[in-house]
């Protein structure tokens, strides 16, 4: 394991074996977060992003299960280590905000009392009140307004905004080496979003803590992230720099994400769609994942599956038309302008319900 | 009319001057009022969710309602078609007060408001089939006299929303969450409405899926000639639905004016920390480079004197602690703002 990266996943495969099926929620991930930085990992709900987060902090329960793979944390492979093992580091070194700051805090507990609660687990030197002195001193350093009086707050009596502070402070107060937000603004309105983005920004800046961010919102990646990772259907599609990313995005499906958002300062006429529904995950085509709403999927696309390969400077993606292209052997390439949508093919496609989108994939491949 | 014309205020808020004049009024409201009484007798308390709204929409556009959560954009929405009782004021369509109105004589009215939800998981029955829910408004107003009329009527509304007819008889569960959201629309269309409002019909979707909804409800619009009333807090959706933006906070409007004049040079400060706060999906135009906005919304139970916004606004002077400022017109826009002009200046 590399000394620059806080944590590396290799191969992680986490599926939910069902009785259905087995749901290979994450497939073959490979995800590096290097020290001090913030990563961002993007993709549409039930892409998987969130069951990434869930098997590094150990959270998968039953009938879901991490299948193969390692999680690197400090050397130390996580994916091998049991629950009470995991505890050593899991809260303190690694620790996590989730999305909704209403059902993550208990509403019977003042939130000063939680947060506190971290810190007298993992620190057996402290007292009660060298902890109250230092939860007073997070909610500080995170913008809670008086904090003295907020410490002994329910969480019903603080603003969504203010609750997803304390979130951020109990994650925070341990001093983790990494922390992982999942959807930590999607709960929240726009202002008080910026607010809690620039607010992690610095607390990465001062503590050096490095962040993985699971989100949909490709416009929070934009504003925070230095290396984004785009998962569909379990998969990694591509991988690059932010800036890189959204310069020179690659990936069909990527482009069609960014080219869907609408956008101040731009008005078209009709918003660019992604044809279809994300596929279900017991029945993914048989080749590449995203073949089927994918406007330039080939017979190739179809039957065999792409792999990650190098298409520029720290820039990933699962491909095979961009692979073709790299390489000079014909395929047409990718069109750069994805916003005149065809709305026909739209329409048609994207009529199909969850649960007949699998079997028409089905009878596709 | 007869109430608004009781205003000695010269420019009539709510009523854009004589350039709009040609396009048919649909929906105006006179100072509309929502309280939700919390405690009552002495030290009576109640949460001003709108307060004094001076809204006009007109026949055929969309008018987006934009502000954050808790700033009384949804309830102003369900006050206008009756969900909710209006404390003050009323609701004009088509020149009728149908505030004043008995529950009887709405009832021939309500057909031409309908409304589509922000949940499509809470706001579609699970017991009833699609068939049933897009049927539901028809049974009750007895629109349709044989059972195969019907069935016609519900497959011709299933494909102008793009649901497949051969799916009438599943349940809401076995649709995702884009599908639902159009069969709410589906329902919502059912009485050939003239005005929608749409309560952030976008809001539960994945970006691919809300750009095809989008989408829908622009062609419907085409199609139809609907009036939309689009509540929504992302500024850029409401940038491509609407066609006039009404920037509302705590109860209050801040600013209404044309899409194309609000993106480009917001009068009322808050609405330019609006527009900065959104997260672009450009890494080029990171925060660094923004206005960002500080403290959080007041207690809507305790309104702070003067400018409700003062609490929050950098450019705050004696005056906004002190006076409320009223909706004036700023050549055709309007805002309600004592430093519209200068802050007009320093952008």
């Amino acid at each position: 394991m590399n000394q620059e990266n806080v944590l590396e996943i290799r191969g992680l495969k986490s599926y939910f074996f069902t009785e259905k099926g087995v749901v290979p929620a994450v497939d073959e991930v490979d995800l590096i977060v290097p020290k001090g930085k913030i990563i961002g990992l993007v993709g549409e709900s039930g892409c998987g992003k969130s069951m990434t987060a869930k098997s590094v902090m150990g959270l998968l329960r039953f009938p879901g299960k991490i299948a193969e793979g390692s999680i690197l944390y400090d050397g130390k492979d996580l994916a091998q280590y049991k629950d009470k093992e995991l505890r050593k580091y899991c809260g303190k070194e690694i620790s996590m905000i989730f999305q909704e700051p209403m059902t993550s805090l208990n509403p019977v507990l003042k939130v000063g009392r939680q947060v506190r609660e971290t810190l007298l687990i993992h620190d057996r030197s402290l007292n009660k009140s060298q902890a109250k002195e230092k939860t007073i001193e997070i909610f500080r350093s995170v913008g809670i307004p008086e904090p003295e009086k907020r410490y002994n707050s329910y969480p019903h009596e603080l603003s969504g905004g203010l609750r997803q502070r304390v979130m951020i402070a109990m994650a925070m107060i341990c001093k983790p080496k990494l922390l992982i937000a999942d959807e930590p603004t999607t709960a929240l309105d726009v202002t008080i979003e910026a607010q809690i983005l620039r607010l992690m920004k610095q607390l990465r800046d001062e503590t050096g803590t490095s962040i993985l961010i699971i989100t949909h919102n490709l416009g929070v990646i934009a504003e925070i992230c230095d290396y984004v990772y785009v998962m569909y259907a379990g998969k990694i599609m591509e991988q690059a720099e932010t800036f890189e990313l959204f310069d020179h995005t690659m990936h069909p499906y990527t482009k069609g994400l960014v080219a869907s958002i609408p956008r101040i300062g731009k008005n078209p006429e009709r918003l660019y769609t992604i044809p279809g529904v994300v596929p279900n995950l017991l029945h993914l085509p048989k080749g590449c994942a995203f073949s089927n709403r994918c406007q330039y999927a080939t017979d190739r696309c179809r039957s065999e599956k792409a792999t990650l390969i190098c298409a520029g400077e720290d820039h990933y993606i699962r491909c095979f038309h961009v692979e073709e292209e790299l390489a000079g052997t014909g395929g047409a390439p990718l069109q750069a302008d994805l916003t005149q949508a065809e709305p026909e093919q739209a329409e048609l496609t994207q009529a199909k319900p969850a649960d007949t989108q699998s079997v028409s994939t089905e009878v596709q491949a | 009319m007869n109430r608004n014309d009781v205003q000695i205020n010269q420019t009539a808020p709510g009523k854009i001057p004589d350039r709009s004049d040609s396009r048919e009024i649909l929906l105006q409201t006179n100072k509309l009022t929502k309280e939700f009484q919390l405690k009552k007798g002495k030290n009576a308390l109640c949460v001003h969710a709108v307060t004094d709204v001076d809204l006009t929409v007109y026949k055929g556009e969309t008018l987006a309602l934009v502000g954050e959560s808790g700033c009384g954009k949804s309830t102003l929405g369900r006050t206008i078609v009756r969900l909710l009782e209006a404390t003050r004021g009323n609701v004009l369509f088509h020149d009728k007060d149908i505030t004043a109105m008995s529950e009887k004589e709405f009832r021939s009215i309500r057909p031409n408001m309908q409304m589509v939800f922000q949940d499509p998981y809470a706001s579609l029955d699970p017991r009833m089939t699609v068939r049933r829910i897009i049927a539901e408004p028809l049974i009750t107003y007895h629109i349709c006299s044989s059972k195969e009329e019907l069935d016609r009527k519900v497959m011709e509304l299933m494909k102008a929303v793009g649901v497949p007819v051969e799916f009438m008889n599943r349940y809401p569960h076995q649709f995702s969450g884009g599908q639902r959201q159009r069969i709410g629309i589906a329902r919502a269309l059912a009485l050939q409405p003239e005005l929608i409002i749409c309560d952030e019909p976008v809001s539960a979707l994945d970006v691919s899926v809300q750009s095809q909804v989008l989408n829908l409800l622009k062609d419907l619009q085409e199609q139809y000639g609907l009036t939309y009333l689009f509540i929504g807090h992302d500024l850029s959706v409401i940038n491509f639905i609407a066609d006039r933006i009404c920037v509302m906070f705590l109860g209050s409007v801040c600013e209404i004016a044309d899409k194309d004049e609000l993106y480009s040079n917001p009068l009322h400060p808050y609405t330019s920390f609006l527009m900065d706060a959104i997260p672009q999906a450009d890494p080029h135009l990171r925060e660094s480079k923004r206005k960002m906005i500080t403290g959080e919304i007041p207690s809507p139970v305790n309104l702070p004197a003067g400018c409700y916004f003062h609490t929050r606004c950098p450019y705050a002077t004696e005056e906004c602690l002190k006076e409320k400022p009223q909706l004036k017109d700023y050549g055709g826009r309007l805002c309600a703002c004592h430093h519209a002009g200068d802050f007009e200046n320093r952008n």
